[in-house]
């Protein structure tokens, strides 16, 4: 700051530090760039943030929570406060986990945050996703984009799962087991690849640390590492925005980063700092002196993974028994295999969905206006029905405990989930798509004819009708300014040829944009305002006529 | 010394003898069983009186007997048989309000009870004087006072897969299911494991011993008595419960703000 005032320039405290910087490092301009990004206003648009907070949230609370765990299997007796255990046998880790929990001062608390901010972080990134996805922010320039922030998400989960098994408590032990269950089922290199992560049969005495290492190094820092990437090309590409007057694509609307937006970024931060804080500190979190520590004996019922885990397990769940068969001496274990394809299938279609799309329109512009999610009905539908495929398997992974709060067979609670996992899916596109091209229509009809007005006139002949009133230019912009797709024709390359992936893009081009609503012209706009014109003069005769 | 033995020898084989070496046997073997059975349920002989038995087949036949039979041998398809059940059985299922049972159904739910502690003991003397069975457990066991860490380990290695590592219950096949412990008495959950209830299987004293047994009891009173220190319990069911407040509380309640944030500046 004093730097800025004594050397007096012009340009204020942003271009004094950027000199200031550039004098010594050469990188002013970056800083500079930096402190110019422009935010746009929209609640939709902090979600990332949310995910990137709950992120600083957790690089805290953890590292409070290295000074006091030991990642160490071996057995000891625990002598802590905790009654129900005393004299137990269990691992270190466990027996530290519980003395975080009992017995270190704040440990309890921050056992919490770390594990509350978790979930927040996975669901506020899921959630930032969707949004990125349902307003066509993955278009060029951003596809890469979103493949950083995909690979973000997946971290996210695998941050989670490596987190999740640290106590040995027998509720995560249980999950492990799941996990080296799966690794099995894996035809040939299952059992290998089990036992080099392990370190033997399973549990053995090494997993606890080996997850540790993972969990405290290699994944934060890779997610470190993405999420730099993440952000700097968030600034390369600046920022996209909603659609309205003045906003364009080749522009973008907003505050710029310095001083604005570090002031309300760094507002927003305690906010959801806040919201952690106050909800770890009213609400329990994996209670794991409740669980015991880990052995692998027992099993306990209602045993679920972490929400973010959850869809793989209501996979696993789901899938169809006595499917299995036999190469030679190996089973191959469909009931595993299946739901591990499943979701690897899955995972695959959303990071690669803008290049899909990118191909069926070949539109090869830069897009910074984002779409209404109803101006695009396809690609809208088609993430309705990969969210309601999602939510499905995630319901799956805890059809026990549907049964039982809702009085119900276990078993017909699960045929009714696999018969929706397949049904729902294709119900929910057809609905959302018909809903979109419905509020298409609706937006066309309010551009032509203006909003209702609720003013009933009779005219001189004995007709009622009721006025419409025009929008203001305003209001009508966001209702408008929308591109039209339609379908493309399978044209010839240059050898005169009309290939199959031609023929195969021009038929998925005509599934996207077949069924269209145009956008209302300023000719029919223009029209429609003269109709409008002449009818309220004929209104406004009848009306000093009756006087 | 011969002559002495000469003479034992003629006692021993005199008709006289075999009298009197019976008598002794009978007495030993007799008042041995008596003294025996005493020391095993010596409450047993002061519950069952004549009296009381009466008033219990009466109840009996009032209200159990159209399903399970006038004298109590059950009807197939309808009700089992509860000769041989015990009164622990009868206890049970009457003290938690599931008999009498109000419709059929993959399993019996637990109602408020219908009856007086008195009728029900009278109900059990019944049952239990058609034939020997689980005798209601001796308060001995049920004060909760054994070794909690103990019982949690027994608790997770045998009850946990059903009714849930920190005894809220689970789901079982078609509709069927593990009650949550956290409301159940000690002399139920003792009651329970010794008479097996609908789908749970026995867990007698050669297998988890008295003392144990009242080890379980203590852990599960531990629980009971003690509520989540970590804040609310949200009703203890795990992740499920967890990932439902993230995504509605937390999550819910941060974009209720960014929502108010976003439209301040308008």
């Amino acid at each position: 700051m004093s730097n800025a005032t004594t050397s007096k320039k012009k340009n204020g405290f942003l271009a004094g530090t950027a000199t200031y910087v550039d004098d010594r490092l050469g990188v002013g301009g970056v800083l500079k760039e930096f402190g110019r990004k422009i935010f746009p206003d929209h609640w939709s648009f902090m979600l990332g943030e949310v995910a990137l907070y709950s992120f600083l949230v957790l690089l805290l609370s953890g590292t409070f929570l290295t000074f006091f765990f030991q990642p160490s299997m071996t057995q000891v007796v625990y002598d802590g406060v905790y009654a129900p255990l005393k004299g137990a046998h269990m691992s270190i880790a466990y027996a530290s986990s519980l003395d975080i929990t009992f017995e270190v001062r704040g440990g309890l608390l921050m056992r919490q945050v770390h594990h509350w901010s978790a979930l927040l972080f996975v669901a506020a990134a899921g959630l930032h996703m969707l949004r990125v996805f349902f307003t066509g922010a993955f278009r060029k320039p951003r596809e890469l984009n979103w493949v950083v922030g995909f690979v973000l998400f997946v971290l996210g989960m695998a941050a989670g799962f490596t987190g999740y098994s640290l106590p040995d408590d027998l509720l995560s032990g249980n999950g492990l087991r799941i996990i080296d269950g799966m690794i099995k089922g894996i035809p040939w290199i299952g059992t290998w690849v089990s036992t080099l992560l392990f370190g033997g049969e399973f549990p053995g005495h090494a997993i606890v640390g080996r997850l540790y290492s993972l969990h405290i190094m290699l994944v934060p820092a890779l997610i470190l590492v993405f999420l730099a990437i993440h952000l700097v090309m968030l600034v390369v590409h600046k920022h996209t925005h909603y659609s309205g007057p003045g906003r364009k694509d080749t522009n973008v609307v907003g505050y710029p980063l310095m001083p604005v937006y570090v002031a309300k970024a760094g507002g927003f931060f305690f906010i959801v700092f806040g919201v952690i804080m106050l909800i770890s500190s009213f609400f329990t979190i994996n209670p794991i002196w409740n669980y015991g520590g880990y052995d692998p004996s027992p099993v306990s019922a209602g045993t679920q993974p972490d929400w973010y885990i959850g869809w793989l397990d209501g996979a696993l769940r789901l899938a169809p028994t006595g499917i299995e068969f036999m190469i030679g001496d190996n089973t191959v274990s469909m009931n595993i295999l299946l739901p591990l394809v499943v979701s690897l299938v899955f995972l695959a279609l959303v990071a690669l969905y803008p290049f899909f799309e990118n191909w069926v329109t070949g539109d090869k512009r830069e897009h910074h206006v984002l779409d209404r999610p109803r101006n695009a009905p396809v690609r809208t539908a088609i993430g309705a029905a990969g969210v309601t495929f999602y939510a499905v398997l995630w319901a799956g992974a805890s059809t026990d405990l549907i049964a039982t709060s809702f009085k119900m067979s276990l078993n017909q609670v699960l045929l009714a989930m696999q018969i929706s996992l397949i049904i729902l899916p294709f119900v929910a596109f057809i609905v959302t798509k018909r809903i979109c091209l419905s509020l298409q229509r609706k937006d066309r009809e309010i551009a032509l004819h203006g909003r209702e007005s609720g003013r009933i006139v009779r005219l001189p002949h004995g007709e009622y009708i009721e006025v419409h009133e025009p929008l203001e230019s305003h209001d009508l912009y966001k209702l408008v300014a929308y591109k039209e797709y339609e379908p493309t024709l399978p044209r010839p390359n240059a050898k005169g040829k009309i290939t199959l992936s031609a023929r195969l893009r021009s038929r998925i081009s005509r599934f996207y944009f077949q069924d269209r609503i145009s956008p209302a012209t300023q000719t029919e706009i223009d029209e429609n305002a003269h109709h409008a014109h002449e009818l309220e003069e004929q209104v406004q005769k009848a009306i000093e006529s009756s006087k | 010394m011969a002559k002495l033995k000469k003479k034992l020898n003629g006692l021993r084989r005199s008709p006289k003898s075999l009298i009197a070496v019976l008598f002794a046997g009978l007495l030993v073997v007799g008042s041995g069983y008596t003294a025996v059975n005493a020391a095993v349920s010596p409450d047993r002989q002061t519950v069952r009186s004549e009296s009381q038995i009466q008033y219990g087949k009466k109840l009996f036949l009032a209200n159990c007997a159209s399903c399970h039979g006038r004298n109590a041998e059950g009807r197939e398809l309808i009700a089992p048989s509860l000769i041989g059940v015990g009164e622990a059985a009868v206890d049970f299922q009457v003290s938690t309000g599931r008999m009498p049972g109000a419709a059929s159904g993959p399993q019996l739910q637990v109602k408020p009870v219908q009856f007086t502690e008195e009728q029900i003991s009278a109900m059990a003397a019944y049952v239990g004087s058609l034939a020997d069975g689980p005798a209601i457990p001796d308060q001995a066991y049920l004060q909760a006072n054994g070794d909690p860490t103990k019982g949690g380990e027994l608790f997770r290695i045998n009850c946990a897969m059903c009714h849930n590592a920190a005894g809220k219950g689970g789901a079982l096949t078609e509709g069927k299911y593990a009650p949550g412990l956290m409301g159940s008495s000690a002399k139920t959950i003792y009651e329970a494991m010794i008479t097996g209830p609908q789908n749970m299987p026995v867990f007698n004293d050669a297998n988890i011993t008295p003392e144990e047994k009242n080890d379980i009891i203590t852990y599960l009173t531990y629980l009971q008595e003690n509520s989540s220190v970590g804040g609310d319990d949200l009703g203890g069911l795990g992740p499920v419960t967890e990932g439902l407040l993230a995504w509605f509380g937390m999550l819910g309640l941060i974009i209720a703000i960014t929502v108010w944030l976003g439209a301040k500046s308008n």
